[in-house]
């Protein structure tokens, strides 16, 4: 299971690298490969306020639609588009290519808040 | 495209579309010119006539009789598609229904004794419910939360209250969120406890002025039961917000225990589950929706009512109501059907088709349960789930055990779903399997579960024997092709 140093991780398997006060956030390597071969993403809009847990969108899988939720309070303010013709990039790359949006960060320090790559790393084996 | 030796066994995948078969003329049947013609539309200045084939009667039966053949329905075998109730649709309800097809719906008097019927079904439903009024004309259930969901909107608005909120406990059913968003809610998401239903603590951390519902499913799609339901029901009411029951589950309570004694304030039932109607392809569904009586004016319209005659009449003069949610009058035969069911087994057997449900799931639980994980282990009612995660270090996921149930004879059981549990298996064999079949189930989950460990590429490529080998899922969702030819 890949689980990159430098990332934030949340409980829903999602992952945030922290960039000048933005984030940007996407799925996880465990959460595509439990998830299946994905076959659609819906990303919210550019400009949308969203706060911790708010959805960002849904990752649709030949298994089930799941939701992406905020790691932190903040606003969109760049969404992948190469997400919409190619759901595949999710299953190949999660953690480049399927980047899923960036969030201007209302409140930096919240980052810091989200589990590190061996807290992570530790929480999937206990949710194993 | 299929090879040469599905084709050898099931010809009948090659089977043409009956346009490309027809040809002028070949329909020998004569049509009886219409008896007075004025008012009806001419069609023969049309710029397109309609593309009906003309072909014989034996072409058409036969067609038909072919497509049905690559086909799998409750009346081939067990059907155990769980949160489904895919049970057995008896035939006497079939003839009830055919007997009223004749009545043209607009003849007032030939109407009444099917309004009367149809009356009596909501007596029957809102008995059975423990509920104050019901409406029969949503067409499906998730049609039926649509329409709970727009009476409780307009009550709020009657109120004078604007609630933004619709709670949904993770082991709800896939449509509830969809119904309360096109309703005119937004979702919140409520985790069930440690056991597998929801607790009145965690539904109170999530409780405010904003919250209009919760929409729950009792038992709900774990086939738990929800034990805190009465003090959800009073939580909910202290918050001034009304309690929502999907009723796809009342199989496992029917005639035991009623919503309506629970607390639940609008629910709605499926017919095409609980009730016996044909379902999923086999015609069209039914979802009543029923309410208690401070919900009531707000109901879809038409309401049927009787006269001082004892003439049943469908009354429009309901000011409250949200208006009408289906033309006519819902799916009458449906209906019929549903209450030919009711009537045929009566009040002292209802209960036993619960406990039939209960019994036959159970039975299935106990025998698979060392097989497969079984993730909850809190009692539960009509159906179960198993995951596949015993057999996930073979590589063999919920999909390979589905796919290789098919060569079982098997309609596979609903697989990832719920999606608290991974690799989800959520099975429901409903009362009409007799026992052999229920242990000729077992056998096969066995042989299954032996294969995961000797021989699992022979599970990665079932299913062997169906007319279509393991289709690309995948692909077809990445591909869509949305016409035919």
């Amino acid at each position: 299971m890949n689980i990159p140093d430098e990332l934030y991780y949340t409980e829903n398997h999602e992952w945030g690298k922290v960039e000048d006060g933005l984030m940007r956030v996407g799925i996880t390597d465990y959460a595509q490969s439990e998830l299946g071969d994905i076959v659609f993403v819906d990303l919210a809009r550019k400009g949308t306020s969203v706060s911790k847990g708010d959805s960002l969108g849904t990752v649709e899988s030949v298994k089930a639609v799941s939701e992406v939720y905020s790691p932190v309070d903040g606003e969109i303010v760049e969404v992948n588009e190469a997400l919409e013709n190619s759901p595949e990039l999710v299953n190949h790359d999660c953690y480049e290519g399927a980047w899923m949006v960036v969030l201007k960060m209302d409140d930096p320090s919240q980052a810091s808040k989200l589990m590190d790559s061996q807290s992570y790393e530790d929480y999937l084996k206990a949710e194993a | 495209m299929p090879g040469r030796e599905d084709v050898a066994r099931f010809p009948e995948i090659r089977e043409p579309l009956l346009n490309t078969v027809s040809a002028f003329g070949k329909n020998k049947r004569i049509v009886p010119e219409p008896f007075d013609v004025s008012g009806v539309t001419d069609l023969s200045g049309a710029e397109e006539m309609p593309a009906i084939p003309d072909v014989s009667e034996v072409e058409t039966v036969r067609h038909f009789t072919r497509l049905s053949r690559l086909n799998y329905g409750i009346d081939h075998g067990m059907y155990p598609l769980g949160s489904c109730t895919m049970k057995y649709n008896p035939k006497i309800a079939e003839a009830a229904a055919a007997s009223l097809q004749s009545i043209h719906p607009a003849d007032r008097n030939a109407m009444s004794p099917v309004l009367k019927y149809l009356n009596l079904l909501q007596k029957y439903l809102g008995d059975i419910c423990g509920m104050d009024a019901v409406s029969l004309w949503p067409a499906a259930g998730a049609h039926g939360e649509l329409t709970g969901m727009m009476v409780i909107s307009r009550a709020l608005q009657v109120r004078g209250e604007t609630r933004g909120k619709v709670l949904i406990p993770d082991t709800a059913h896939g449509t509830n969120p969809a119904s309360c968003v096109i309703g005119g809610f937004g979702t919140v998401n409520v985790p069930s406890g440690e056991e597998g239903f929801l607790t009145a603590s965690i539904l109170k951390e999530h409780l405010d002025g904003d919250v209009a519902a919760l929409m729950i499913t009792n038992p709900n799609t774990l086939g738990i039961f929800e034990r805190e339901i009465r003090e959800i029901a009073d939580l909910l009411h202290e918050n001034g917000s009304y309690l929502y029951m999907d009723g796809a589950n009342l199989n496992a309570i029917l005639g035991v225990a009623r919503p309506g004694d629970m607390g639940v304030d609008c629910m709605h039932v499926n017919l095409h589950k609980t009730f016996g109607t044909p379902h999923g392809g086999g015609g069209p569904g039914s979802g009543p929706v029923l309410v208690k009586k401070e919900l009531a004016p707000y109901l879809p319209l038409p309401v049927i009512d009787e006269d001082e005659s004892g003439l049943f009449t469908l009354e429009y003069d309901r000011p409250l109501s949200i208006g009408m949610v289906h033309s006519c009058l819902g799916n009458v035969s449906v209906c019929i059907k549903a209450l030919a069911y009711i009537l045929s087994l009566g009040p002292h057997a209802l209960p036993e088709v619960a406990k039939a449900a209960c019994l036959n799931a159970n039975y299935l639980k106990k025998k698979l349960s060392g097989l497969f994980e079984l993730p909850y282990d809190t009692p539960t009612l009509h159906e179960f789930v198993l995951s596949d995660k015993k057999q996930k270090d073979d590589g063999v996921t919920a999909l390979d055990i589905a796919k290789s149930l098919v060569d079982s004879g098997f309609h596979p059981p609903t697989v990832y779903f719920p999606l608290v549990v991974h690799g989800a298996l959520m099975i429901e064999p409903t009362e009409t399997e007799p026992l052999q079949e229920l242990d000729r189930f077992v056998s096969a989950m066995e042989e299954i579960a032996g294969q995961s460990t000797y021989d699992p590429g022979n599970l990665h490529n079932a299913p062997h024997t169906s007319p279509v080998a393991r289709v690309d899922e995948t692909a077809a969702a990445r591909n869509l092709i949305l016409s035919w030819p």
